[in-house]
């Protein structure tokens, strides 16, 4: 037996695993616990990052669950799949390595930063079941799979952002994302169950191979994307967002802004893989950049104004996901058209990729920035915090480099993937581009006055005895900041090795059907 | 394997029940947008959960198909157990979310003493 | 909540052990026939309900212990994670003591359809916990806000404003 064939089952094994063993290590004091807690967590760390490796040339890694062999995707005599199974190409890859990136460094900080309060036996285990959930949504090619991948996750998360239960902000959050998420699930389980009506399948693979243009059909597109928008946080339905970014604890901020990036992966994965047929109109592509544009440029305008600094944060996640719409809207319209990808749809591609990951790290360090920052002073609002950067030189450092990175200052590389997305969304309309530069400007200005407001500026009284926090919190964010670092010093073996590989897999999905289906 | 979901256009009473599912679907979505009690909120969540139900299992139905625990005999074709398979694991989901939210709404009416949304707006724009 | 008339009552003694004798058979039988672990679970779960419907919250304190149905709902998730395991060196889930059309039975033991019902079993442990559970808590929370106590044995979460 092999093990780097099961690599893909384990991806989802570990931290269920760790979810059942939870409620009884829990129970067996600290250490064990938080000894538990980062294993597990390291464990699927590294199994991420193995599968990451795997696909580097190009392959499509295929498994079947409960098949008599893990890579029989069509059993005797049947012409289609009908197992589960994952399918995990450069895209499902680059996902999974952000989520389990993020996953790691967030339970981490939570170690010290949940020490202080009770129901750890719960935190634990949904913070795991969020993490399975949004590691199964990037690796599964299955709709239905999907779907429940995506209930697994929200669940969890909805638990953890009414956490502190005695808030009533986080409960009024907590309900107000349920009812969003609820309504999007059950639509999106309509579309489904239409598709499979008319195809009967519901592999990816096999619906893609099968799929012709029609009236359902493009009803079923037009449920599939609206509902993953809502999820991912672009404009019209972006409100549940900041209540809950700001409501969480803020080291499951961190796991869910990466679960919000999975339901960006379904929609970008629909939209490119299974109806390449509908989307190369145009139409999807300019729906995808006009949501891009509203989000980034209101996100980044009730940031503005915001006091609290993780609502501020969370208003500026709305405008971070518009660059990625924006990006894959524009590699949309090329889709189909040699020329034009090789114009400016690939730079399109990967910038967007790039920004997919440059925001699941930097977003993550600030939101853990936040959290830090919580943790030491009791207070969230920007006004009665001040002088910091005497108390917490750690902190104060890596929210620089964060806040940086995310305004895009020339080194870091948020510049090179926002550059990447100005540069070929200038060839569509010159108009997008200059958006996306104010934008821009204005992100640099909230953060300018963020880092302003929370650690420059005379000691106050109040915060003289702040002392930088805990190693566990400090080690959380390290890890980010090494990871934006490492994005900022070598951006050309990233370009090379994951975004690159991801775009092409994207735009191959003629690959992706040959996967599941064999040489049809 | 071709035939199409809705079946020819004459035949209403085969398609009838697409229509109960579109009437509670419609249903469901309107109590969930115009409704002011937070409970009266649940029951659209869960009427829409259940319309969804009600249409996947409609899916099952093919004409003439054998179910596939009867598959002792000669007859080898059989319906895919699929759609019932999907039923059961909506149904589990919508139970889960169900129960968490109307935990919710206990814990909510505990901090406000009601039940009206427009009287739970702690968070702002 | 205070105790019904006697009538309930009694109906529910009569009731309430059929009610867990049909749950365990459909778990039992949910590899053939309609049903399954979630199903019977579900049925089995209610007796905790019918309890606390018939007898009050008085009683059904002094009957309930929480740790027995967080180790029913331990034992079936672990179970489950283990069935899933034995396909392993063909995959995750495999249906490895299954026996194949015309095969030789392993041991008398050992149901038809292999793992699916072991599966079915070790579901229907884990839904009776988990919706028992779910019962106690909805109702622990209620009784949190009559008394301002705490539940579940948790200590409380403190606001963390300094």
């Amino acid at each position: 037996m092999n093990w780097h064939d099961h690599l893909p089952a384990f991806l989802v094994m570990i931290p269920l695993l760790g979810a059942f063993l939870t409620p009884f290590v829990a129970s067996w004091g600290k250490l064990v616990r938080n000894v538990f807690f980062v294993l597990f967590m390291a464990l699927t760390l590294v199994v991420g990052i193995s599968l990451c490796t795997a696909t580097f040339d190009g392959r499509v890694l295929v498994y079947v669950m409960g098949g008599e062999s893990f890579s029989l995707t069509l059993p005797s005599g049947m012409s289609y799949p009908i197992r589960i199974l994952f399918e995990i190409d450069g895209f499902g890859s680059l996902l999974i390595l952000c989520i389990s990136i993020a996953a790691f460094a967030g339970a981490l900080f939570s170690i010290n930063y949940m020490d202080r309060f009770s129901g750890w036996k719960r935190f634990m285990s949904l913070y795991f079941l969020m993490t399975a959930g949004a590691l199964g949504m990037s690796a599964t090619g299955d709709l239905f799979n999907f779907f429940v991948f995506v209930e697994i996750s929200s669940i969890a998360s909805f638990g953890l952002i009414a956490f502190w239960r005695d808030k009533p902000e986080s409960l009024e959050a907590s309900f107000k994302y349920m009812l969003i998420s609820q309504v999007a699930a059950m639509l999106l389980l309509l579309a489904i169950g239409s598709l499979y009506g008319k195809y009967n399948a519901l592999n990816m693979g096999a619906l893609a191979s099968m799929l012709r243009a029609g009236t359902l059909e493009r009803i079923s597109l037009a449920l599939i994307v609206s509902v993953l928008a809502f999820k991912c946080g672009a404009f019209p339905m972006h409100t549940w967002m900041p209540d809950a970014y700001a409501e969480t604890p803020s080291g499951v901020t961190c796991l869910l802004v990466t679960v919000s990036q999975a339901s960006f992966y379904g929609l970008i994965r629909v939209c490119y893989s299974i109806f390449p047929a509908l989307t190369q109109g145009g139409t999807v592509g300019w729906i995808l950049i006009v949501l891009g544009c509203m989000s980034m440029f209101f996100g980044v305008l009730m940031a503005v104004v915001q006091h609290e600094i993780k609502r501020l944060m969370g208003y500026h996640s709305i405008s971070q996901v518009g660059y990625m719409l924006l990006a894959l809207g524009v590699g949309l319209l090329a889709l189909g058209n040699r020329n034009d990808i090789a114009a400016y749809g690939l730079t399109a591609m990967k910038g967007g990729l790039f920004h997919v990951m440059n925001y699941s790290f930097y977003k993550g360090l600030l939101f853990l920035c936040a959290g830090a920052l919580y943790y030491a002073t009791g207070t969230r609002d920007l006004d009665k915090m001040g002088g910091l950067a005497r108390n917490m030189p750690w902190t104060a450092g890596m929210f620089v480099i964060a806040a940086a990175a995310i305004s895009g200052l020339p080194p870091f590389n948020g510049f090179v993937s926002k550059w990447m997305i100005y540069e070929s969304s200038f060839v569509v309309h010159p108009l997008l581009p200059a958006l996306a530069m104010i934008t821009s400007v204005l992100t640099l200005a909230s953060f300018v006055k963020v880092f302003q407001a929370a650690f420059l500026g005379p000691a106050k009284e109040k915060f003289v005895a702040v002392r930088e926090v805990p190693y566990g919190m400090l080690a959380g964010m390290a890890i980010l900041t090494v990871m934006t670092l490492l994005l900022t010093l070598f951006p050309g073996w990233f370009m090379g090795n994951l975004f690159e590989n991801a775009a092409r897999a994207l735009l191959d999905h003629q690959g992706y059907i040959r996967a599941v289906m064999g040489g049809i | 394997m071709t035939d199409s979901i809705v079946k020819t256009t004459s035949d209403f009473a085969g398609n009838a029940a697409y229509v109960v599912v579109a009437l509670l679907v419609i249903m469901a979505l309107y109590s969930i947008l115009t409704q002011k009690n937070l409970i009266k909120i649940c029951i659209g969540i869960a009427v829409l959960g259940s319309s969804v139900n009600f249409f996947l299992v409609l899916l099952g139905y093919r004409q003439g198909g054998i179910p596939i625990y009867y598959l002792g005999g000669a007859e080898k074709a059989m319906v895919l157990p699929t759609p019932q398979c999907l039923t059961l694991t909506a149904i589990v989901i919508a139970l889960a979310t169900t129960a968490l939210m109307l935990s919710l709404v206990i814990l909510i009416h505990k901090h406000y003493g009601t039940m009206n949304v427009d009287e739970i707006r702690r968070l702002r724009g | 909540m205070k105790p019904l008339s006697v009538v309930v009552t009694s109906v529910c003694d009569l009731f309430a052990w059929f009610m867990i004798v049909f749950g365990v058979y459909v778990i039992n039988n949910g590899h053939n026939t309609p049903g399954g672990g979630f199903q019977g679970g579900a049925i089995v779960a209610t007796f905790l309900s019918f309890m606390l419907v018939a007898y009050g919250g008085k009683r059904f304190w002094a009957w309930v212990h929480e740790g027995v149905y967080g180790f029913l709902e331990f034992v079936g998730l672990v179970a489950f994670f283990v069935f899933g395991c034995l396909g392993f060196p063909n995959s995750f889930f495999y249906n490895s003591v299954s026996i194949p059309e015309g095969g030789k039975v392993l041991s008398e033991w050992l149901p038809y359809s292999g793992t699916i019902s072991l599966m079915n079993v070790a579901v229907g442990f884990e839904v009776v916990g988990a919706l028992s559970l779910v019962v106690i808590y909805m109702y622990g929370s209620l009784r949190m806000i009559d008394t301002g106590a705490g539940m579940g044995g948790e200590r409380g979460h403190d606001r963390f404003d300094r």
